[in-house]
């Protein structure tokens, strides 16, 4: 499967890693719920690293849609819930 | 799965959905991810901005420092031109007290100009980055709006597209409705018609029916005309008999033959109709 960072690019991913990222996911998930912004960040960073570490990384000219999509290393616990409310990734 | 992940990437493609394409439309991404750079830049230039500004800062310091010193220097030379030796050394241990901030300083301002400059070295690299992304970016968004424009065409033509798709399949439905019904009025009409299915309205017969009615309604004729005939042939021979008395005579000498005469009398009618 196709994963992607926000602001980074995108990564293919064997299906067999999909546990452990959906492990340091649902923690994220949960740490976001929370309010927990320090968790966040370390879940988060962990989530991306595994990500970088575990797949192959796609040119940037490919246009490959992606499954699943991570926030950029940068964002906040806000941020992401912004991401996450009805209007979206992008306004408008 | 349920986390940020999914529940972003669900995100996205309801937006790109709402842009009519199936997936994650990149060009929003690349746009996204262009805008993430441009805040990155802009971080690195205010942070290139705050060592700009604490090495002035450092600048205006030695300025005050060295000039005090001057002074320090120019106030010990004169104390010491008046005689005043205690006073010219108070002033050169003075300024050799600044003398070591000043140091001190230069070693901070040097480390901090170091600093600026890489700073500034990698905001131009950055720069360079982003105005090199920007313009990838744009190709890409133009290939993947042509690609996209001829995946569309294509599938027009051939008519593969989902719409097409739908629209195929309800003709196809509306085509086997229309089928079924005609082979549904088809098989009402011939069990109608053999009289296995009672007809409500009444008006329909089946076959033996209206072979009987019509069997039976030429019987009706045939007898009909039978009965008017006898009725005819009946009128006639009793006019013929009450006629004249010469007759009557010879009705009894040939006695024996009258009634054979009477039973014949029908048969002889074309003879009576030629009278």
């Amino acid at each position: 499967m196709i994963v992607r960072i926000m602001g980074e690019g995108q990564w293919q991913l064997a299906d067999s890693h999909l546990v452990e990222l959906n492990t340091l996911d649902d923690e994220l998930l949960a740490e976001m719920e929370s309010g927990d912004e320090d968790g966040f960040h370390r879940t988060l960073g962990a989530l991306l690293d595994a990500v970088r570490r575990l797949g192959d990384r796609l040119p940037d000219d490919a246009l490959e849609p992606s499954e699943l999509i991570l926030p950029a290393p940068d964002a906040s616990l806000d941020e992401v819930r912004q991401m996450l409310s009805d209007d979206g990734l992008i306004p408008g | 799965m349920s986390g940020v992940m999914k529940r972003m990437g669900m995100i996205f493609r309801a937006k790109a959905n709402k842009a009519l394409d199936r997936a994650e439309d990149p060009r929003e991404t690349l746009d996204y991810s262009y805008q993430k750079q441009l805040e990155l830049l802009q971080k690195v230039r205010r942070g290139v901005a705050d060592v700009a500004t604490s090495r002035k800062r450092l600048e205006l310091q030695l300025n005050q420092l060295q000039s005090q010193s001057s002074k320090l220097e120019d106030q010990g030379r004169k104390a010491l031109a008046l005689g005043r030796e205690d006073l010219a050394r108070e002033a050169l241990s003075r300024r050799a007290a600044l003398q070591q901030q000043v140091t001190d300083l230069e070693t901070q301002h040097s480390t901090l100009q170091g600093e600026e400059e890489k700073l500034t070295l990698a905001a131009q690299r950055l720069q360079a980055k982003v105005d090199a992304f920007r313009t990838k970016k744009e190709t890409i968004k133009a290939t993947y709006t042509a690609a996209q424009a001829q995946t569309r065409i294509g599938e027009a033509f051939s008519g593969i597209s989902e719409e097409m798709g739908d629209v195929g399949l309800a003709i196809q439905r509306a085509e086997d409705k229309t089928a079924q019904l005609q082979a549904r009025a088809g098989a009402l009409d011939e069990l109608m018609a053999s009289g296995a299915l009672d007809d409500p309205t009444g008006i329909a017969k089946d076959d033996l029916q209206a072979e009987l009615d019509r069997l039976s309604g030429g019987t009706d004729v045939e007898l009909e005309l039978q009965r008017m005939k006898a009725e005819l042939a009946g009128g006639t021979s009793q006019a013929i008999g009450s006629g004249g008395g010469s007759s009557a005579g010879q009705q009894a000498i040939e006695g024996g033959t009258s009634q054979s005469q009477s039973q014949q009398q029908p048969q002889d009618t074309p003879r009576f109709d030629k009278q």
